[in-house]
């Protein structure tokens, strides 16, 4: 047996990819295809799915309303990888240039919060931001304000959540490139005659990009799709789209509208991710 | 102190004291390089040569003391408004740029015209004898060919000094060799102060106009190859430069430009003095003959000199070709003896055997008496 397998470069390939090519099959494609099915269907008056075929769900998900829905949620999520590649990068520059001995600590600082329940850390955010909550308390004490600012429910608010619950998974792939980084690069550019910033833009951020693609992807997917932070902290008044969907199987029991607009949120957020690969990749080479 | 020198010197060191911490990486050195010199900075790792080299393009600041380029005081100057390139030991080339743009990015920095870029480049890599390399990427190339486009980064720019560190360090023998070679002849060409960083002793001696000897921080002595090699000014020097022999004593005796070291056991041997001026060695001290393996002499029989004159027994013999490596015992001191073979035999009694005795002799003005 193992030396067929060992003679055999086929079977050893088809070995290997038997446990993750099963898992992708039954937990990935096979549900993708169930909501493919369902948001070609109609629905009857209880909201289930019907027969026959037809594309009204679509047709109702690029409706006006989704549709600034779906605008406002990706350059919410837009607006969410920018802030948290703007906090993130010093953050992990400053790691990387500490000593070895402190780095791993410091890794693991940023991992720490993972252990806490997600909902827990969200409704602590809530009560950090709410109208007689620390915040506002702080701002009265220190007269910048007369009365409390009302933050909760707010677009602000739901990007605040989304920067803080995402900027782990900026700040890890940005450090793991940063930290592979030689920079010597940065000397010898400046030995060239590149002052600080140039030497960042031609010569490190090129070099990182790989780490930032990574991370801003990390953080612009989940964001568009997400769902709890929009729930607590838009408190129903700011909405995003996977509240919406989230919605669409639930109360509003409208199985087929709900599928359509995932595989349309699907398809924009691939989209987009491929054209900012390619706009990255492309960046790297024409430097 | 005035801040500006006489504008032949392209570098100088005044003085100059880096620490790191408690550790003291750079303790008072003072340099002058000279306009148009390959310069070595010679020494063993940790001495401080990379660290000197690293305050002349900016990198570093001096804790106290000053470098000036050009006879101006460069202070807190930023490596980039400095007008010397660094050819870095690992070529630190930008792996995103192809050998050209690699090339062109110091005269972009320094907004040459497009125009005189493409040409200058097209210059630089023709120099380094890598014109068709252009369009590829460093990790396409060879660690030969990498080491040229690093160069070639560099010279585009015209600096008025090339700072070199350990720039063959990374390279097999074979291509060391040929590099040492046409590093010295391009520096001949292109006329620019090199500073050239080395652990290696044969690559500084081969290359050099000048070396400077840097142990410990501090820099022990500057002269040519020659002079390092025949009038080092310690034992440090004679020892880390080539091969030699220490016989260790006290001064007995001194005549004119010579002096009498007698060791413990009561041997006297003869070399000459070399001191700096108003420091003459006084009787009684204590002092190191140094003597090289190639300036002794083995005989079968009593030579007619009368000083350095001993009779030695024969431990090994290497024969490596041009000469014979003889190890000897010297009062129970073992001594290296490189004897030419400068003549054409296969006679085996021609060699000496170990376990033979033999008489060693050296010219006194070939040994050298250290106090340092």
């Amino acid at each position: 047996m193992m030396r067929v397998l060992r003679e055999r470069k086929g079977l050893q390939l088809f070995g290997l990819m038997l446990p993750g090519g099963f898992w992708l099959i039954v937990f990935f494609l096979i549900p993708i295809a169930v909501i493919g099915a369902i948001s070609l269907m109609g629905r009857d008056d209880l909201g289930s799915p019907t027969l026959p075929l037809t594309l009204d769900a679509y047709v109702e998900s690029v409706d006006a309303i989704y549709f600034e829905l779906f605008l406002f949620s990706i350059w919410l999520s837009f607006l969410t990888t920018i802030a948290t590649l703007v906090i993130a990068m010093p953050v992990a520059l400053f790691i990387t240039r500490l000593p070895k001995k402190w780095r791993n600590t410091m890794v693991f600082l940023v991992m720490i919060p993972f252990w806490t329940n997600f909902l827990v850390r969200t409704y602590a955010l809530l009560f950090l931001m709410r109208a007689n909550g620390p915040i506002n308390n702080a701002l009265m004490d220190l007269k910048l304000i007369t009365e409390p600012l009302s933050m909760l429910s707010t677009p602000f608010a739901v990007w605040i959540g989304l920067v803080y619950g995402n900027l782990p998974f900026m700040i890890l792939p940005l450090y793991s490139s940063l930290e592979k980084f030689d920079w010597t690069l940065i000397e010898a550019a400046q030995d060239l005659g590149a002052n600080t910033s140039k030497a960042f833009f031609r010569v490190m951020l090129p070099l990182t990009a790989p780490g930032l693609l990574a991370g801003s992807i990390l953080t612009f997917v989940p964001a568009v799709g997400s769902y709890i932070t929009v729930e607590l902290m838009g408190g129903g008044k700011t909405t995003m789209i996977g509240r919406v969907i989230a919605t669409q199987f639930g109360t509003a029991g409208n199985w087929p509208l709900g599928s359509a607009m995932s595989i349309v949120l699907m398809v924009i957020v691939t989209i987009a991710a491929l054209l900012y690969f390619r706009v990255g990749r492309g960046e790297r080479i024409a430097l | 102190m005035p801040d500006t020198l006489p504008v032949d010197c392209a570098v100088e060191l005044r003085d100059v004291v880096k620490k790191f911490g408690d550790v003291t990486a750079v303790d008072h050195v003072s340099l002058a390089i000279r306009n148009k010199e390959f310069f070595a900075m010679l020494g063993p790792s940790g001495c401080g040569k990379t660290t000197c080299l690293r305050m002349i393009a900016g990198f570093e600041r001096p804790n106290t003391g000053e470098v000036y380029i050009n006879g101006e005081a460069q202070g807190a100057t930023p490596p980039f408004e400095r007008n010397v390139n660094t050819v870095f030991q690992s070529y630190a080339l930008f792996p995103h740029m192809t050998v050209a743009q690699n090339v062109s990015f110091g005269l972009e920095m320094r907004r040459v015209a497009p125009a005189d870029v493409k040409r200058r480049v097209g210059e630089a890599l023709d120099l380094v004898r890598l014109p068709q390399m252009a369009g590829r990427y460093p990790k396409q190339m060879s660690g030969g060919q990498q080491q040229r486009v690093a160069l070639a980064r560099a010279l585009v720019n015209r600096p008025q000094v090339l700072l070199l560190d350990e720039p063959l360090g990374a390279l097999d023998q074979k291509l060391r060799k040929e590099m040492q070679l046409e590093l010295k002849s391009l520096q001949t060409q292109v006329g620019i102060t090199f500073v050239f960083v080395t652990h290696d002793q044969e690559e500084a001696l081969t290359m050099s106009d000048r070396i400077c000897v840097m142990s410990q921080g501090r820099a022990l002595q500057v002269g040519t190859p020659v002079e390092i090699y025949e009038r080092p000014n310690c034992r440090f020097v004679a020892d880390f430069i080539g091969e030699t022999n220490f016989v260790n004593g006290k001064i007995t005796v001194i005549e004119g430009e010579f002096a009498t070291v007698e060791t413990a056991a009561g041997m006297r041997v003869v070399g000459r003095i070399d001191h700096a001026p108003g420091q003459r060695p006084a009787i009684g001290a204590a002092a190191t003959l140094s003597i090289r393996p190639e300036k002794m002499v083995l005989a079968e029989k009593r030579p007619d000199a009368t000083a350095n004159a001993y009779e030695v027994r024969v431990i090994s013999v290497g024969y490596v070709g041009s000469d014979t490596r003889v190890v000897v015992s010297l009062g129970g001191e073992r001594v290296d003896v490189w004897e030419q073979n400068s003549v054409s035999t296969l006679d085996p009694n021609y060699f000496f055997h170990p376990g033979e005795t033999a008489w060693l002799t050296f010219k006194p003005d070939n040994g050298l008496v250290l106090t340092a």
